[in-house]
């Protein structure tokens, strides 16, 4: 690590209509380091990158790179620059081939047209240094999210993404200076974590800056040599990681004392015994989706659906939600049977159904706070009864006052919302319905550790007051802590249910998870 | 090396390591031209003289323009945009150059002039798309609606072209054997789609137009040309219906402000038929070719069958364009 900054912001500004996203804020990145970027959702941590980036102009400070004052008018001069960033969502193109989303933009040509094979061959050196062997000409498409990702790192650290080594791109290990992980473990298990922070160190060693976003603390502690934390759109201050112990760093964060987690606990596991059935499935299955499984939700039960990215958990979510149709078994529904042959049937039920994608399947950026919660009562009621504007205020109002939304203004568009937030204006627009069953799908996925703790208890809470809740979750620990019943599926099958009694803990559902049902 | 293998991870995550067989981009192109071998046997099988090589010929030079219009075209739905001005650019061209050869302006300064005027109204429909970020749909609505009423204003009737060049364009024949022969306009069809494929498949504005109609925010945030290349795509188009209109002028011998009407709806039907997806990004120029050649062969066949009703051909149409959405539903959906 050398002693000059390869990038210096200082006293950044940036305003949105109707909320400050970063006030003077100060940011220090030095050759050789990871550096975590740390705060809560709507603290400014993508702000910030998209203004280092060029994708946002900036109301105020200035920012150096290498020492010299730099101003980018969009991400291709940022790239140019040597600042390049991975995003949270693979954004690549994912109908070209690997090969192109590694170097389009930037191919190997001769008087103006690509050399194809050249470029097929840059792509596979590029992957090989990260350790992939991939069919460079198949279609980005044809890989799982987490292939994707490696992906765009291998565009992001392409030596000839930088002018300067141009000429003898393969000589010199430097490309980016500047590499930007925005959230890239979301969606990889932990072995491909493991793969990329190798790569992460490897890149560190050979002076590259890194700037390091993730919401899963072990995982930044075990990374990170650095951080910045941000709160609310301010500076907190910059720490060494080895210095800083954690709960400090989420106390620095959320800026009050977490406890709420630690009290979760014993509530669920010893919680009074559930109530009637509410949804029971019997052999209820997709072709291609997840095999026939049986499964009994009660009034008052929170039922976690365990199991690794893509065994079926939010298959089976769909089913009962009739998102998609099964073509075995049937489903009860207080006893009675019925046919979810649409969302619509299942709302008239009282299911309610929070997807994973909040992006793209749930939030209507465009639309306002209130119009986004209002959505799917509105929906509920059919287009001839409008929800009048008085009702709308009054539910709306008590729904951001009770989820703690911020900013408190139901007027303002979704997308200007953190992703946190956004997540809890997903869920108020199904508990406005008041559902009996109300499933949610990777509901704290992407978000900070003081909203993932409110939006936990909060499903603690809907559960006591006796509503059934079908809780989604890649992460085991929170399963573990919230659910009073676990489905275990593996390889897009039911494999175990198991009560979650005191004696239960990660490591056996992960026996189950690695290897089928115990004896 | 990531283990693919491994036990605990799901199967969905394991990357195909080796395309095997048939790659399914390719699949909407066979399919279509797997349609054009069944139309043109049943042709051959059903009516006589129908295996004359010139009765293929003919189906190029007959619709050479629509075929340059549907290159432009394809460009623009690869970026997943569309434009709605194509056949009013196309009268309008005629308009034009009828006029002013009639004004007795000579034709070499005519064509280019012509030419450049489609760009240009290319380029100013792509600039109000990007700058303004209007709907394709509209502002290449509203650039139908201008050029129309342009070459309406200019005159309501037909006008002939007597220009020696336009007759010698007309008249010209390149001939294989006696009786085998296509027209200029042909040379000059295949010669724009040599280009646009070429330039679709091995530049970089090429690529940048399937990486747009891929993911236009991705294709920004990697850092691609995206105003740059979405404005070109239409002027593109622009070029390629002025062109087109040059074509039908030849092969007319006439400028008239009603000439082309619905051929925006042909080019794309055409583009469609031929693979293309609407929502863009995928798609060939071979397919667009052989789209083209499909509207053609339906003409034909209805032509020799000689009792049905020309309205047949649009029936025939419609009906193809449900299969090949579906299609390209089923395959996508698949792909996903």
């Amino acid at each position: 690590m050398s002693d000059r900054p390869i990038l210096e912001m200082t006293g950044i500004r940036k305003t949105f209509p109707g909320v400050v996203a970063l006030d003077g804020v100060d940011f220090r990145l030095f050759p050789g380091e990871v550096h975590a970027l740390m705060g809560e959702n709507g603290a400014g941590k993508s702000t910030l990158i998209k203004v280092l980036t060029g994708v946002y102009g900036i109301d105020g400070g200035d920012v150096r790179l290498a020492g010299e004052p730099v101003h980018f008018a969009g991400p291709l001069q940022a790239q140019q620059a040597g600042v390049s960033t991975v995003y949270q969502e693979v954004n690549l193109c994912p109908n070209l081939s690997v090969a192109e989303n590694v170097c389009i933009g930037r191919e190997p040509r001769r008087l103006g047209r690509i050399r194809w094979a050249a470029m097929r061959r840059r792509a596979a050196d590029l992957l090989a240094g990260l350790d992939l062997d991939l069919d460079v000409s198949a279609p980005l498409h044809s890989y799982s999210l987490a292939i994707q990702q490696m992906v765009a790192i291998a565009r992001a650290v392409d030596p000839a993404a930088a002018p300067a080594t141009r000429p003898q791109p393969e000589a010199s290990g430097r490309g980016s200076r500047v590499l930007i992980l925005d959230e890239p473990t979301s969606s990889l298990d932990a072995s491909e974590v493991a793969r990329l922070f190798e790569v992460i160190r490897r890149l560190k060693r050979d002076g590259v800056a890194i700037l390091f976003v993730s919401h899963f603390l072990d995982q930044v502690y075990e990374i990170a040599d650095r951080m910045t934390v941000l709160r609310n759109g301010t500076l907190i201050g910059e720490y060494r990681t080895a210095e800083l112990p954690q709960m400090e760093l989420v106390t620095k964060m959320i800026g009050k004392e977490l406890t709420v987690l630690e009290r979760l606990d014993d509530q669920t596991r010893h919680a009074a015994a559930p109530g009637e059935p509410i949804v029971a499935a019997h052999g209820l299955g997709r072709t291609g989706a997840v095999a026939p499984f049986d499964l009994t939700i009660r009034g008052g039960e929170i039922v976690g659906l365990a199991g690794l990215l893509g065994s079926g958990r939010t298959e089976v979510a769909r089913l009962l939600y009739g998102a998609d149709r099964p073509d075995s078994g049937r489903v009860e529904i207080d006893g009675r049977p019925v046919t979810l042959r649409a969302p619509r049937t299942a709302m008239h039920h009282g299911i309610a159904f929070s997807s994973e994608n909040r992006r793209t399947e749930g939030i209507i950026g465009e639309l306002s706070v209130r119009e986004n919660i209002v959505l799917a009562l509105q929906a509920a009621r059919g287009w001839a009864r409008p929800v009048p504007r008085r009702r709308q205020d009054e539910l709306v109002a008590r729904y951001v006052k009770a989820l703690d939304i911020r900013p408190a203004d139901p007027e303002i568009p979704v997308r200007n919302l953190s992703g946190g937030n956004q997540q809890k204006v997903l869920l108020a627009r199904w508990l406005i319905t008041e559902p009996r069953l109300l499933i949610v799908d990777e509901p704290t996925r992407g978000i900070d550790v003081g909203a993932k703790a409110e939006i936990q208890k909060l499903l603690v809470e809907l559960a006591g007051g006796g509503m059934a809740v079908l809780f989604v979750s890649a992460e085991l620990e929170e399963v573990l802590r919230l659910s009073h019943k676990i489905e275990v599926l593996r390889d897009r099958r039911l494999v175990e249910e198991i009560e979650n009694t005191d004696g239960v803990d990660a490591d056996r559902i992960m026996q189950t998870i690695a290897s089928g049902a115990t004896p | 090396m990531i283990d693919v293998s491994a036990p605990p991870r799901p199967a969905t995550a394991a990357p195909p390591r080796r395309r095997r067989g048939l790659d399914r981009r390719h699949v909407p192109v066979l399919v279509t031209l797997g349609l054009l071998i069944a139309m043109y046997a049943t042709g051959v099988g059903n009516y006589e003289n129908f295996s004359d090589t010139q009765v293929l010929l003919n189906v190029f030079v007959d619709n050479a323009f629509l075929l340059v219009v549907a290159v432009g075209m394809t460009f623009v739905i690869l970026t997943g945009g569309i434009d709605l001005s194509v056949g009013a650019v196309v009268a309008l061209t005629t308009v034009v150059a009828a006029t002013l050869l009639d004004a007795g302006w000579p034709a070499i300064v005519v064509l280019p002039l012509v030419l450049l005027m489609g760009t240009v109204l290319g380029l100013g429909m792509g600039a109000v798309i990007h700058y303004f970020k209007v709907e394709p749909f509209i502002a290449t609505l509203a650039g139908m609606f201008l050029a129309r009423g342009l070459s309406l204003l200019i005159n309501r009737n037909s006008i002939p072209i007597t220009d020696p060049f336009w007759t010698a364009m007309a008249q010209e024949r390149i001939r294989f054997a006696p009786g085998v022969f296509i027209s200029t306009s042909v040379v000059i069809a295949l010669v724009a789609v040599l280009i646009g494929a070429f330039v679709l498949a091995y530049t970089r504005f090429g690529r940048t137009v399937y990486a747009i109609g891929g993911n236009a925010d991705s294709a920004l945030l990697m850092g691609l040309p995206v105003g740059r290349t979405r404005i070109a795509v239409y002027t593109v188009s622009g070029f390629c219906s002025s062109l087109g209109g040059v074509l039908l002028s030849f092969y007319m011998l006439s400028g008239y402000s009603l000439h082309a009407q619905g051929m925006e709806l042909d080019a794309i039907a055409a583009v469609v038929i031929g693979g293309v997806l609407l929502t863009g990004g995928s798609g060939y120029l071979f397919g667009t070719v052989l789209g083209v050649l499909v509207l053609g062969l339906i003409q034909t066949i209805i032509t020799f069958q000689g009792t049905l009703s020309s309205w047949w051909t649009k029936i025939v149409i419609g009906i193809l364009l449900f299969a090949f959405i579906v299609l390209q539903r089923l395959v996508t959906r698949r792909a996903r």
